[in-house]
């Protein structure tokens, strides 16, 4: 029963290549982001910032190589928040009996959902990083080969925690209800506030206090943290303001995600021993 | 019979005072059987007598409320796994993931209950063998009739060789012939050992395939045996006579030493009778013609499901036409 997780994992996996559209679409999706959002924006930044001299010694980057990092955390938001809603098609559909009258751990089931969800963000975020350095981002620019290797692997290992956090909740939100609308509004609900209230697009210095404290705790910012850190660097210029993150902040918002996968473990372990499904 | 201790083979299931409500609603009222096994063992009753309640308490989908149900030998709130590991469903309604293939559905179950890969292997090739679904190995589960899905999903439910397969509503649905396939597919399973606990509406399904009967409504056992008794218990034979003056008819036939029980109809009256209706018939009709009275229609049948289960519940099972002989729409001492 150890490797129950796997089950799931091996079905989501399935389903995941069998649908063409939906693999396509999740696929291009992040791609078109960056293409279309990325390139106009940050035509217009980058012309606004031109004026602005570059303090000699820093290293500058453009919006766009700032802003995928912002593409690659929102797409892994979006993906991940749907993640659980297999779950809730099982439940309706009443596939979900057969996997709860097995004697697999329930956990297991959780676990699979996550690794999959997992899975599905590496892959749309290593296209992301492939794509954006095609278009111009300066994604581990003037890094040797062992700092991409690390760097990519540091950018998995954040993505991949909050990945899992947002997986977890999705799930314990998708056994829990009834309908895929319900759902639906529910994870639209949520998205918005963790992706504008973080410094996905923008600096959270000139945020109101209160928008700005609430920006600095959001796993979205944390994350993003480690992205820049490891695609970019640990001192950059963007937008006029000058980033810098120490390895200490790093670890600090790596654990801040660890625990935030944590809280929301519990809360999808509630769920699932509470949900009935007949 | 609740609570009469089974004779022969070991308990497999014992439910002893089973309740279960849903709110107000009391969904199972106190019921307690045993199942023996390597038998097939039938719940029948209508829809929402509370079959399905119980069957998903003893595969422990949902939780016992009151009273105590075991399976194979274990608790279902002690020792849910143990039950789990023990036992083969198959739902009501179809539940296969439409975009997996035949193979896919039963690899995934043989791996939910963590067969060794050999093992699934070889099982899933023997049961498409069974079920005769090898050509359709790698076709996508949509792409299968409702037969089809159902022997699947059979085929699913003995993957794991369990102790007790629960069948609910199996053939829900199917066209007669599919259903009489798998009606041969069930006795099959049942004879390479497996118990078989089944729900059903199906009046002729629990006569033709249970070596036991439950008879379920309201979420009570009305009565249990096994399908030979219970016709039984309503005589030899069933006679529906239609007469010029029912009443004195009924007064005058009830006398006879061979009538067991009479029951009023709409336009007539059923006689239930010991012996062979075929003797007893012509003493009927001279007895009434003696008296005057005059006989309009006569029918004579072997008591069926059906009539058993009409006799003990007081109600017809399924809409029939008026008058149809041989329906007894009265309680057991009622009037």
């Amino acid at each position: 029963m150890v490797y129950g997780f796997t089950t799931i994992y091996w079905r989501d996996m399935i389903r995941f290549v069998r649908f063409k559209t939906l693999l396509l679409s999740s696929l291009l999706q992040p791609a078109l982001w960056l293409a279309f959002f990325g390139i106009a924006m940050s035509s217009s930044f980058d012309k606004l910032m031109a004026g602005v001299p570059v303090p000699p010694g820093m290293h500058a980057v453009g919006y766009l190589t700032f802003m995928a990092a912002g593409i690659i955390a929102m797409t892994t938001l979006f993906t991940s928040l749907f993640g659980g809603i297999v779950i809730l098609f099982d439940k309706n559909w009443g596939l979900m009996r057969e996997i709860l009258a097995s004697p697999m751990n329930r956990n297991h089931i959780i676990f699979g959902i996550a690794l999959s969800g997992v899975t599905k963000s590496f892959i749309q975020v290593i296209i992301i990083m492939v794509f954006g350095i095609l278009i111009g981002a300066a994604f581990f620019a003037g890094f040797g080969a062992l700092q991409v290797v690390i760097g990519v692997l540091g950018v998995l290992a954040f993505v991949g925690i909050f990945a899992l956090g947002f997986l977890f909740l999705s799930a314990g939100i998708a056994v829990s209800m009834e309908s895929p609308e319900g759902l639906q509004g529910i994870m639209t609900l949520l998205t918005m506030p963790i992706f504008f209230a973080s410094n996905a697009l923008y600096p959270v210095d000139s945020f109101p206090e209160i928008l700005k404290t609430l920006s600095i705790y959001n796993p979205m910012t944390l994350m993003i943290n480690g992205i820049r850190y490891f695609a970019i660097g640990p001192d950059f210029l963007a937008l006029g303001k000058y980033y810098t993150y120490t390895p200490g902040d790093i670890v600090l918002s790596f654990f801040g995600l660890v625990l935030f996968a944590a809280i929301t473990f519990l809360f999808a372990w509630w769920r699932f021993r509470k949900a009935v499904v007949t | 019979m609740a609570g009469t201790p089974v004779s022969g083979g070991q308990p497999i299931i014992e439910v002893k005072n089973l309740e279960h409500s849903y709110g107000d609603f009391k969904a199972v009222d106190g019921i307690s059987f045993a199942v023996k096994e390597g038998e097939i063992f039938s719940f029948l009753g209508p829809n929402g007598a509370g079959k399905s309640t119980a069957i998903n308490i003893l595969i422990t989908l949902l939780s016992l409320q009151k009273g105590e149900a075991s399976v194979a030998g274990f608790d279902v709130t002690k020792d849910p796994q143990k039950v789990r590991e023990s036992i083969g469903v198959v739902f009501q309604d179809i539940t296969l993931d439409r975009d997996m293939t035949v193979q896919e559905i039963l690899e995934f179950h043989g791996r939910l209950y963590n067969m060794p890969r050999e093992e699934r292997k070889k099982r899933i090739d023997e049961l498409l063998r069974l079920v005769q679904l090898e050509a359709k190995k790698d076709e996508r589960t949509k792409n299968l009739s409702g037969g089809m899905k159902r022997r699947l999903e059979i085929a699913r439910g003995l993957m794991t060789r369990p102790k007790v397969l629960f069948l609910d509503e199996p053939t829900l649905g199917l066209d007669p012939q599919t259903r009489m396939r798998m009606w041969d597919y069930i006795k099959g399973v049942n004879k390479e050992g497996t118990t078989i606990f089944l729900t059903t509406h199906y009046m002729d399904e629990a006569d033709q395939l249970s070596d036991r009967i439950s008879i379920i409504d309201h979420g009570r056992i009305i009565t249990s045996g096994t399908s030979y008794g219970l016709k039984n218990t309503l005589g030899q034979d069933l006679i529906y006579l239609e007469t010029s003056d029912n009443e004195a008819a009924i007064r005058i036939l009830q006398g006879l030493p061979s009538i067991r029980n009479v029951k009023s109809k709409t336009k007539g009256f059923v006689l239930m009778v010991n012996e062979d209706g075929t003797k007893v018939l012509p003493v009927i009709i001279d007895t009434l013609r003696d008296k005057g009275i005059e006989l309009s229609t006569i029918n004579l049948k072997k008591p069926s499901m059906d009539d058993v289960f009409v006799f003990y519940t007081g109600k017809e099972f399924r809409d029939e036409p008026e008058g149809k002989p041989g329906y007894l729409t009265m309680r057991p001492g009622g009037h």
